[in-house]
């Protein structure tokens, strides 16, 4: 078969799981989702699963982790086990409002939404929406375009739950939120959520989330986050992605922000096989600032791919861009930053960096750069880099009586620290510092020591 | 402690030490100084074991045993230690867990267990006072930032940690104003004791007012060709490197 005609074939098979569910579909969700459900289906045979004709989506192959026959269900499967079990947290300073979503639903060991003092909602977004339909409504589907690319169309149009999050205006606190996503199946599975977080004027969140596998199955997650940021709002945002190789995810954020709102988006990758990460920023009033991180330690024939897109819509603004990747063995990896500078976005500042350490000579990482500018009186860098570890370091450690194996180490460990020193959760950094560590040790096996403590179910 | 006997080697097949021979004994100290170019640098770095340059003859004995087949690592181990002339910068390894991955490793190949985090912070306070070391300085990156005063500073405090048998102690003055060279040259002379031993390599006089050493060496073309106590050096200072040259070739 013609990798064309696989193609169509892959999108047809996906439309028509559409129509032949479409009345489940609408029956079990609020209107918010459906409403928008009907186009982003229309865009997705547009658009179908996106292949190397797109540019955006060159170097990885998409097609092929759809092609792999996995199980897809509308409606929940119950997977029952006691959290209690599976987790404890073992940062007890760390502490986080717990929200557990297994395949893609919210897990019902707490509340569906919970109303936080100060206001703060979190909980399930099937559930938000059927609460706060006016308040979902205002958002939801505003940012991820699902007319541009057909991953997004593909969620849209299957969306039922995931995570919400609400910060009303003025609130926050330093609880973090935990999301920690989490496969576990008898079986191979295909996995769509669907998360919203919203921070109004003057409010501040921090996200941390976790991405884990519990069992041995092939999984492919495609995953969309909204976030807007009102005005003068705050929101430090850590992903980690720690699921087994076997694993496959998409992840697209789309992250809107206010005037004067400042955002820091870190997205740590230890473990998983495929990960394609693509992250918009949209800097749409003065003054924003944003940051968008990113540290892979990827080794064996694991792929990572990200793409970063920050539109400076407005004068002022500052965006940076950091992603560092090392790679192992015959890792693979892309990094694709592109910046637009509007007419009107005058004293911008945007900067990009792109790092990356290969351990091998078969480790292969493509890097590209794109700058748009239309506004003349700007500040705009790129830059990336691809080497090996320094060798006069490596002298120097070993000259203190430390072998090789442990100056590399340590090299490589100072290598994503400018990342993980980001995270402003203390406890978190230091939990997330000791897992990178153990990481690059080759002691991390998936997910038996992320922040939760999974125990060996894996 | 160290026996050098017609010690040569190259780099990209040019010759640089061209046979060189030196006794360091327990307790003592040599000064070796030479002109730019002589091979001072290199003898340095072929006895901490760096594999730009490729030993073509003689040998080397530590305490008896051949040096010159050893990693790095395990000539460190053994108790060489190196005081670099341009210290590196290792941007993101805090001071504190490259001493103390250094110290557990040594620690570890001396068949001792691992020193508890108490005693180990302990050790780094101690040193950092007998170091005049401002604390912070601990808390940073290996070298990041530090000023010239400041790195020279931080070889003598990571030599006052690993507690060499030999330190080697590559062009430590160069860079440093007359405060910081006392400061360092204080630092050094509270780590001489009788059962270690120092090589001292500088370009000039200057430092050797502060570590007053028991021998001094002139090396000029790959070789040692003059010896003398510490009167050779002022003779150096007063008459040039020159003057050796000269007297060589005469």
């Amino acid at each position: 078969m013609e990798p064309v005609s696989e193609k169509i074939t892959l999108d047809n098979q996906l439309a028509d799981w559409y129509f032949s569910n479409r009345d489940l579909l609408m029956s079990s969700s609020s209107s918010v989702f459906n409403s928008v459900r009907p186009a982003a289906m229309e865009s997705f045979r547009k658009l179908g699963i996106p292949d190397a004709s797109f540019e955006n989506y060159k170097s990885t192959n998409i097609p092929k982790i759809f092609l792999s026959p996995l199980n897809r269900y509308i409606e929940e499967k119950k997977i029952l086990f006691s959290v209690d079990d599976l987790f404890h947290c073992d940062i007890p300073e760390l502490d986080t409002e717990l929200v557990l979503i297994v395949n893609g639903w919210f897990y019902e060991n707490r509340p569906r939404l919970q109303v936080l003092p100060g206001g703060m909602i979190v909980g399930s977004m099937a559930e938000a929406a059927r609460q706060y339909p006016d308040l979902i409504k205002a958002h939801y589907s505003k940012y991820a375009d699902y007319e541009k690319d057909g991953l997004v169309a593909l969620n849209t149009a299957f969306a039922q739950d995931g995570t919400f999050i609400y910060v009303p205006r003025g609130a926050g606190s330093d609880r973090a939120v935990q999301i920690v996503n989490v496969l576990l199946s008898p079986e191979d599975l295909f996995v769509q959520h669907r998360n919203l977080v919203i921070v109004e004027e003057g409010a501040t969140a921090r996200v941390v989330v976790c991405d884990h596998s519990l069992s041995a199955r092939q999984f492919l997650t495609n995953s969309v986050t909204e976030i807007y940021l009102g005005p003068n709002a705050h929101l430090d945002y850590v992903k980690l992605q720690n699921e087994n190789d076997n694993c496959n995810q998409i992840s697209t954020s789309f992250v809107h922000q206010e005037r004067a709102s400042d955002a820091i988006f870190n997205t740590i990758t230890l473990h998983g096989g495929m990960i394609r990460n693509n992250v918009y920023t949209c800097l749409n009033g003065e003054g924003a600032s944003n940051q968008t991180l990113g540290l892979s330690l990827v080794d064996e024939t694991q792929h990572i791919d990200s793409y970063t897109f920050v539109d400076h819509a407005a004068p002022n603004c500052t965006s940076n861009q950091n992603f560092k990747y090392i790679l192992d063995d015959k890792a693979t990896a892309a990094f694709t930053g592109r910046i637009l500078v509007q007419p009107n976005a005058q004293k911008t500042l945007a900067y990009q960096t792109n790092n990356n350490i290969l351990m091998t000579s078969d480790a292969r990482v493509s890097t590209k750069p794109q700058l748009e500018i239309y506004a003349d009186d700007v500040k705009c860098s790129h830059g990336a880099t691809v080497g090996q570890l320094d060798p006069m370091a490596i002298f120097y450690l070993q000259s203190r009586g430390i072998s090789v194996r442990e100056a590399r180490l340590l090299l490589m460990y100072a290598f994503g620290h400018e990342i993980l020193g980001k995270i402003s959760v203390e406890p978190l950094r230091e939990r997330l510092s000791d897992l990178v560590d153990k990481r690059l040790r080759g002691e991390l096996s998936r997910c038996n020591s992320c922040p939760l403590h999974c125990q060996e179910t894996c | 402690m160290l026996s050098i006997r017609n010690l040569k080697a190259t780099i990209n097949g040019r010759e640089i030490l061209k046979g060189i021979n030196l006794e360091v004994k327990e307790g003592e100290v040599h000064a070796i100084m030479g002109p730019n170019g002589s091979g001072k640098s290199t003898l340095a770095s072929v006895l901490a074991g760096r594999d730009l340059f490729t030993v073509t003859g003689g040998e080397v004995l530590f305490q008896g045993s051949p040096l010159l087949g050893l990693t790095p690592e395990v000539r460190a181990r053994a108790g060489i230690f190196l005081g670099f002339q341009y210290p590196v910068e290792i941007p993101g390894v805090s001071m504190t867990s490259f001493m103390r991955t250094a110290i557990n490793e040594q620690r570890k190949y001396r068949g001792l267990p691992e020193m508890s985090a108490t005693d180990f912070l302990k050790l780094m306070r101690d040193k950092k006072a007998l170091m005049e070391i401002d604390s912070a300085l601990a808390s940073r990156s290996v070298n990041e930032g530090f000023s010239g005063g400041e790195k020279k500073k931080n070889e003598i405090f990571q030599m006052a940690m690993l507690e060499p048998k030999l330190a080697i102690l590559d062009e430590t003055d160069s860079g440093l104003d007359i405060d910081a060279l006392k400061t360092v040259a204080t630092g050094v002379n509270r780590l001489r004791r009788p059962d270690n031993a120092m090589i001292v390599i500088t370009h000039y006089q200057r430092l050797l007012d502060y570590i007053v050493p028991d021998f001094v060496h002139v090396l000029s073309g790959g070789r040692i060709v003059k010896s003398g106590d510490k009167s050779l050096a002022y003779e150096l200072e007063e008459k040039g490197y020159d003057w050796i040259k000269e007297e060589n070739e005469a």
